[in-house]
């Protein structure tokens, strides 16, 4: 007889993981694992399926798990979503798979992810095998960026027999897998396992290579690239333009987990990057990005850190699991609240910020009901760091350098659902097109454009 | 990695690097810089490009030391390597033709003038060219100054060389006397300052920015500055600015971001690993 409520993950104790950066979900252990693939009612028309963007068969996985193949299962993951340890992790399960779940009806959809998790951890520990694959085809492919997009594309092109060569701008690959999201939620040795994975099939990486200004899609045509596939992210980080932003003490999300991840300051001085680690911290913003600011800052010894956030919880953008997470860590709310300006001292440093309450309005374009100031409320928060994490901007340095490129209003790349851009021969997909989405999302965007530039190049070569 | 193919003492505690690098040489322009990652452990920091040679494949920098990267760059020599350099960053300067240019240079900041002053000639402009050190150990590159200016004058705090006392009294001079179409003033951010206060409204001033710098290429942020009183990047937006509009007061205090945790580290002292 199976159970009917799911199995619970494992974390760290709040207070011991509210000071070190360990990852803080800890994994379903083999007994548990079993009992939550048998909850799974294998339905013959899954609709779980139907909630996941790259439709990885999800009951038969499930089904490997139960019969104890768990390495099997990985392998039937991949045969969709080549990044299942990743994805096990971060991706938003409760909008995807498990909300479509048959079982979500009653309140408990199986926990896919934490499944995905098990057998992708389960791969790692037996150690993947690959085999290096020698291009068959005709037509070398530029990826520009080494994100879930770029590293998806470049994987799937290869498999499918072409030359391809990744080209990323920092030192290091991975994109917002290594530099935006965290130690505690993503172990970095798991990028690090995608990226050994990826070189072992023979796929060229050249770090250190900001396509537009080290090199321009004109000289890579010259070095003998036929078609691009542009997964750049969504680059630049938007400030609110209010008073006190350029204070020292104001960090962008950007900045901030840049130097913790990618330059591991929260190791300074053994890592020569410094941070500010402030006492009193306050984050603005109520997406994934502002929940892993304030929980980094926590973990840099902070003994305060607040959120502050125009709407109410509900519009909270960030994955529930991760605003759970952050409040069993102390991390105080402050909703329906907004910055007016932030408050320095003769020095230039952050010394506060002040807010104004707010109250919900007529439903936005987005159609979540608008936050409109409460005229008079204003509050002062003393405090000695901001972070502002309220999204990003396209940014223009590599877009704006190709000719005939179509870009939106907003700066991002037009393609269609296969990739297709403007230029004949280039592709592009991931937050690049759409705005700052999810690795998933990306990912299926690299996928579809591997497709599309596997017939473009055949088409070339008729 | 990018193999370090010669490296020489210029002045006190200023080093020169030439560097393999073969996709930065193909590009660079003067006014650009570079990323610098030396190894494993180490800050990503931007340096000017002081120099290129596109047909050895080289590109060249000049490093002052004055904090733990820095100290720790200085360490290197010829056969050794910098584990990552990205670039080249930031617009180029803006070369006008047939005009009469004053260049100022402060300190190190001789290294990033001289190829634009280079280009500036070039290009048909008169180039009046006026650098200046605390003493004359601090100066170098006068004869490479020399042979791309019309004019060379030379000022010392302590009149070790040249004029005793500042750049700027020199400045003053100049823009008295001659017809000065344009400055360009590049050194530490209290010269530029400095020279920002004696340069007239209508004379156009540029100033480089050494902000502190994460990426270079416009994804953090941390190197804005406020111009105008908009917020620019200055790695994107820049290097180079109008100098009568930079806000100086918050470049320099900016500067001092991480003052404490300079000291700590180059008080431990440990090398790199
Ligand atoms: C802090 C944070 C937390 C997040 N949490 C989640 C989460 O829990 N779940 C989820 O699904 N999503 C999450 N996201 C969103 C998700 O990470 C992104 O949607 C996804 O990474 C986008 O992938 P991408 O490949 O399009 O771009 P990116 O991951 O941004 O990668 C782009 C790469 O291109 C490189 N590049 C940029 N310009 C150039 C150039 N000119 N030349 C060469 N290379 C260049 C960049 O350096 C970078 O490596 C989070 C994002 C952040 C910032
Ligand atoms: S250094 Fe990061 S935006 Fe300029």
């Amino acid at each position: 007889m199976s159970k009917k409520t799911p199995e619970i993950m494992h974390k760290q104790n709040t207070s011991a993981r509210s000071k070190n950066f360990k990852e803080v979900a800890l994994g379903y252990t083999e007994e548990q694992a079993i009992n939550e693939a048998n909850r799974c009612l294998k339905c013959k028309k899954p609709l779980c399926v139907e909630g996941c963007p790259v439709r990885v068969q999800i009951p038969e996985f499930i089904k490997l798990i139960e019969d104890r193949k768990y390495v099997e299962a990985a392998y039937k993951i991949k045969e969709t979503n080549s990044l299942p340890a990743v994805c096990g992790r971060v991706c938003p399960q409760e909008d995807q798979c498990e909300k479509t779940c048959i079982l979500s009806k009653k309140g408990d959809p199986i926990r896919i992810g934490y499944l995905e998790r098990f057998a992708a951890d389960e791969l790692e520990k037996s150690g993947e095998k690959t085999e290096e694959i020698v291009p068959s085809k005709q037509g070398k492919v530029a990826v520009i960026g080494s994100g879930p997009a770029g590293l998806t594309c470049a994987v799937d092109l290869a498999k499918l027999g072409y030359p391809v060569k990744i080209l990323e701008a920092f030192h290091d690959t991975g994109g917002v897998l290594r530099y935006g999201i965290p130690e505690f939620r993503l172990p970095k040795h798991i990028v690090k396992n995608e990226v050994e994975y990826i070189k072992k099939l023979g796929i060229e990486i050249e770090l250190n290579c900001v396509v537009g200004a080290t090199v321009s899609i004109e000289d890579l045509r010259n070095e003998g690239y036929r078609a691009f596939f542009i997964g750049v992210g969504a680059g630049t980080p938007r400030f609110m333009n209010i008073p006190g932003e350029n204070l020292n003490g104001v960090y962008s999300a950007n900045e901030f987990l840049t130097r913790v991840n990618l330059m591991k300051a929260y190791d300074f001085p053994n890592s020569a990057t410094p941070i500010k680690r402030g006492n009193h911290v306050a984050v603005v913003g109520g997406g994934n990005v502002a929940m892993d600011s304030a929980r980094s800052a926590l973990r840099l010894g902070a003994e305060k850190v607040d959120i502050i956030y125009r709407r109410s919880r509900v519009e909270m953008p960030a994955r529930i699991e991760e605003i759970e997470n952050a409040e069993e860590e102390g991390i105080e709310f402050h909703l329906l609240t907004n910055p007016k300006r932030i408050i320095g001292n003769k020095d230039n440093w952050v010394t506060g910020i002040e807010c104004y309450r707010m109250e919900l309005g007529e439903p936005d374009d987005s159609g979540r009901r608008r936050p409109v100031v409460v005229h008079g409320s204003e509050f002062i928060i003393d405090l000695d760091t901001v972070i502002i994490a309220i999204g990003n901007d396209a940014n223009p340095l590599l877009t704006n350098r190709i000719e005939g490129l179509e870009l939106n209003k907003w700066g991002n790349i037009v393609a269609d659902e296969n990739g297709k851009t403007s230029v004949p021969g280039m592709y592009a997909g991931g937050d690049i097109v759409t705005g700052a989405a999810t690795v998933i999302e990306a990912m299926g965007a690299g996928r579809n454009s591997a497709n599309t530039i596997a017939k473009y190049l055949d088409g070339l070569s008729e | 990695m990018f193999t370090i193919t010669n490296k020489e003492k210029l002045a006190d505690k200023v080093y020169l690097f030439e560097v393999n690098a073969p996709r930065i040489a193909k590009k660079a322009e003067p006014g650009q810089f570079v990323i610098v990652r030396q190894a494993e452990n180490s800050e990503r920091i931007p340096l000017t490009i002081a120099d290129f040679d596109r047909k050895n494949n080289s590109i060249t920098l000049v490093v002052l030391e004055t904090g733990y990267s820095t100290s720790q760059m200085a360490k290197l020599t010829t056969g050794n390597s910098f584990l990552d350099i990205a670039g080249p960053l930031g617009h180029p300067s803006e070369i006008p033709s047939g005009e009469t240019v004053l260049m100022v240079a402060g300190g190190l900041g001789i290294a990033p003038v001289f190829p634009i002053a280079r280009k500036l000639k070039n290009a048909g402009n008169k180039v009046i060219s006026i650098i200046g050190a605390r003493n004359k150990d601090l100066l170098f590159w006068q004869d490479r100054m020399g042979k791309v200016s019309d004019e060379l004058l030379v000022a010392t705090d302590d009149g070790s060389l040249g004029h005793k006392g500042f750049v700027t009294d020199l400045v003053v001079d100049k823009i008295k006397n001659k017809n000065i179409d344009r400055v360009f003033a590049i050194g530490p951010g209290v010269m530029m300052n400095a020279v920002a206060r004696v340069v007239p409204e209508e004379i156009e001033l540029t100033v480089s920015l050494n902000a502190l710098m994460v990426d270079g290429t416009g994804m953090c942020g941390g190197c804005r500055v406020s111009v105008g009183g908009e917020t620019k990047f200055t790695c994107v937006d820049g290097p180079e600015f109008n100098g009568h509009k930079v806000d100086f007061e918050e470049f320099l205090m900016r500067h001092k971001i991480y003052k404490n945790e300079e000291e700590h580290i180059c008080k431990l002292g440990k090398d790199l690993s």
